[in-house]
């Protein structure tokens, strides 16, 4: 499930904005470049933290890899697990809300009612700017 | 957090900078929005301009631009896109939050099918393809106003498709010709809008707050330059354009700045740019680095919605779960291309004129309230609501709401003008008193300020005689053969009569005596 999300990931960031429907492929050696990670790192706000990680990541590709050995041609690509349920449709009535109070608890910091965050998104550091565990 | 929202896009038009080329081509992909919670105007569009902004340089004429808009509208509905919660203008910080739009873990979208009503009944209007399948899905980024890190959107499949939109601007020099242009619509989909962000710079803090975003009508415009015949260019995103005349100031700079950039051998970054509107010039956003990936995924939440026509219904649905085409279809209220095009044969107005009885919020209404109590000639109505009572309004800046002069008044005022009690002097006088005093009624101004048109010919006939004995040289002039003397002595007889009399009354009598 994991790897066919960082599948997924790895598709949608080859094939550039134009969705996921790309065919872009990994690298052939299943190497999975540096800039790769640190670019998946910015993306998703996670930390591979080691080589071991990176090196499961590979290994969790390789395994979603063999899903190439099925012969798709001509069957419909499947778009969600949820393609024969039913969208339920809500009437359009307000139920919900006016729980400020609750919801605001879960804030560290609150100022009137608001949450409060920082004045903008902090950025990374770059890649040469940190410790690059590949390198060590 | 997000009220619901739709976004439309309408590809870019390629035009030149010195002649408007109709020929489009694929532009931006990006959908009319409307998000919960008023919808107005579904899409909007860039407006035509011939070359403006600074003088015209060499190689300036070679240029093309493609401008495509993504407009961003809220939708009207009660509840939220995916949640229960109200969705109202003016509401204590938080307070139309629930969990699931605080994105509180364990909370799942439910679909609002008002909302999915709004969607199809925009996409039918502006002439779309409604899919009848459509698809969910999430793109994510970082921002504090976006809790759960993703939005939902329609990127893949969305619910309306391939439409357009017929419309009419003004261009000559008295912007009194009329002519008619389309745009492509892309795709109109739907979506959740984010929260709200207040800047605190002395504090160097943002305060969120998630009821929902700021203004219901909003336009990004994505602009590229490129030399007719080659490829398109690399395309800026403009955003925080929030009048037309800012959206159009800002696709004119970003056009130019492109040309500038590009002619002295510098490059366009596919960038994100602000419009700062006190310095009349796009400047890159902060915060945004380089090209955004959103790594769309579908919504693993939300199966495809499925819509259905008439023949498609399945039987023995349940109305509630079920969305008809062709019955929203027939609910679609007439459009104000139908309108116009009813009024000219109705009325025999010019097109012109039913463009700005339409554009103008209450005119229409106004205009129809008036009709219905004269029984003057329709086209004395229009001219009396177009000139007369639209250029008051526009002279003090009021809207036809806040206006003195009801439509019961001014159709008095029409009646009295159509038996000839009046002359159209003292019908304009005397709409100019009932301006200045609401509640007068036209008979009361009239006999206050004996206005009546003279009905004793006798009298007239001694004005007459009395202004030609008075201006001996100005009949010689007239007997001569000059042309504009006769004017001349109708204005006098006319100041005589304190307006009472009618020119072309007083024009006969006058030649009448002349010649005899």
């Amino acid at each position: 499930m994991w790897a066919r999300a960082a599948r997924l990931v790895l598709r949608a960031w080859a094939g550039g904005r134009r969705g996921f429907t790309s065919k872009a492929e990994p690298q052939e050696s299943g190497r999975v470049t540096a800039e790769v990670i640190e670019h998946l790192e910015r993306l998703a706000l996670v930390d591979f933290g080691s080589q071991e990680a990176v090196a499961r990541l590979e290994t969790a590709i390789a395994f979603a890899d063999r899903l190439r050995e099925v012969d798709t041609d001509g069957v419909e690509p499947m778009e969600s697990v949820l393609e024969d349920r039913c969208l339920y449709l809500r009437s359009d009535n307000v139920v919900e809300g006016n729980c400020a109070e609750e919801l605001l608890q879960n804030s560290r910091r609150v100022v009137e009612d608001y949450f409060v965050a920082p004045p903008g998104n902090i950025p990374l550091p770059k890649l040469d700017e940190q410790e690059s565990f590949s390198q060590s | 957090m997000a009220a619901p929202m739709l976004r439309g896009c309408c590809p870019g038009r390629r035009w030149a900078l010195a002649c408007i080329d109709h020929s489009s081509r694929h532009g931006r992909g990006a959908p009319t929005g409307s998000r919960c919670s008023g919808k107005r105007g579904q899409s909007s569009v860039a407006p035509q301009h011939l070359a403006t902004a600074g003088k015209p340089r060499k190689g300036e004429h070679e240029w093309a631009a493609v401008v495509g808009l993504e407009v961003h509208a809220q939708i009207s509905s009660n509840s939220k896109l995916f949640s229960g919660s109200q969705v109202h203008f003016v509401a204590p910080p938080n307070s139309l939050v629930s969990f699931f739009d605080a994105s509180l873990p364990g909370t799942l979208p439910v679909l609002n099918r008002r909302c999915v009503e709004a969607a199809v009944m925009t996409g039918l209007a502006l002439n779309c393809r409604i899919n009848k399948k459509s698809l969910f899905d999430r793109k994510h980024y970082f921002y504090a106003d976006l809790p759960a890190g993703y939005q939902i959107t329609q990127q893949r499949l969305p619910i309306a498709v391939n439409g357009s939109l017929a419309y009419s601007i003004r261009v000559g020099a008295k912007r009194s010709q009329v002519i008619n242009k389309t745009v492509r619509i892309k795709q109109i989909q739907l979506e959740q809008d984010s929260g709200k962000s207040l800047h605190d710079d002395l504090r160097s803090q943002t305060l969120i707050d998630l009821n929902r975003a700021e203004g219901q009508l909003r336009v990004d415009a994505n602009i590229s330059v490129h030399r007719p015949g080659e490829p398109l260019g690399v395309r800026t995103e403009v955003k925080n354009l929030n009048s037309a005349r800012f959206l159009a100031r800002a696709i004119d700079y970003e056009i130019q700045r492109q040309i500038r950039e590009l002619e002295n051998g510098g490059e366009i970054l596919n960038e994100t740019r602000s419009f700062d509107f006190k310095l009349g010039c796009t400047v890159p956003m902060r915060d945004k680095e380089g090209k955004q990936d959103y790594r769309f995924i579908p919504e693993p939440n939300l199966p495809p919605l499925l819509l259905y026509d008439s023949e498609s219904l399945p039987a023995g649905a349940d109305p509630q779960q079920v969305v008809n085409i062709d019955q929203i279809r027939e609910q679609l209220p007439e459009l104000p291309s139908v309108t116009r095009e009813k009024l000219v044969q109705q009325y025999g107005m010019l097109p012109e004129q039913s463009l700005t009885l339409l554009n103008e919020v209450g005119l229409l209404e106004f205009f129809q309230n008036v009709i219905k109590e004269t029984r003057a000639e329709p086209k004395k109505v229009t001219s009396w609501v177009l000139n007369t009572f639209l250029g008051f309004l526009k002279q003090q800046n009021l809207a036809v709401s806040e206006s003195p002069v009801t439509s019961s008044a001014l159709a008095e005022l029409l009646d009295l003008l159509d038996r000839k009690a009046i002359s159209s002097a003292a019908a304009k006088q005397v709409f100019r008193e009932l301006w200045a005093n609401e509640g007068k009624t036209p008979a009361q101004i009239i006999s206050e300020k004996k206005l009546e048109l003279m009905q004793d010919q006798e009298a007239l006939e001694q004005l007459c005689q009395a202004t030609l004995e008075e201006h001996p040289q100005v009949v010689m002039d007239v007997k001569k053969g000059n042309p504009r003397a006769i004017n001349k002595l109708i204005g006098l007889v006319r100041k005589a009569t304190l307006s009472r009399a009618e020119p072309a009354v007083i024009k006969e009598m006058l030649e009448k005596k002349l010649s005899s």
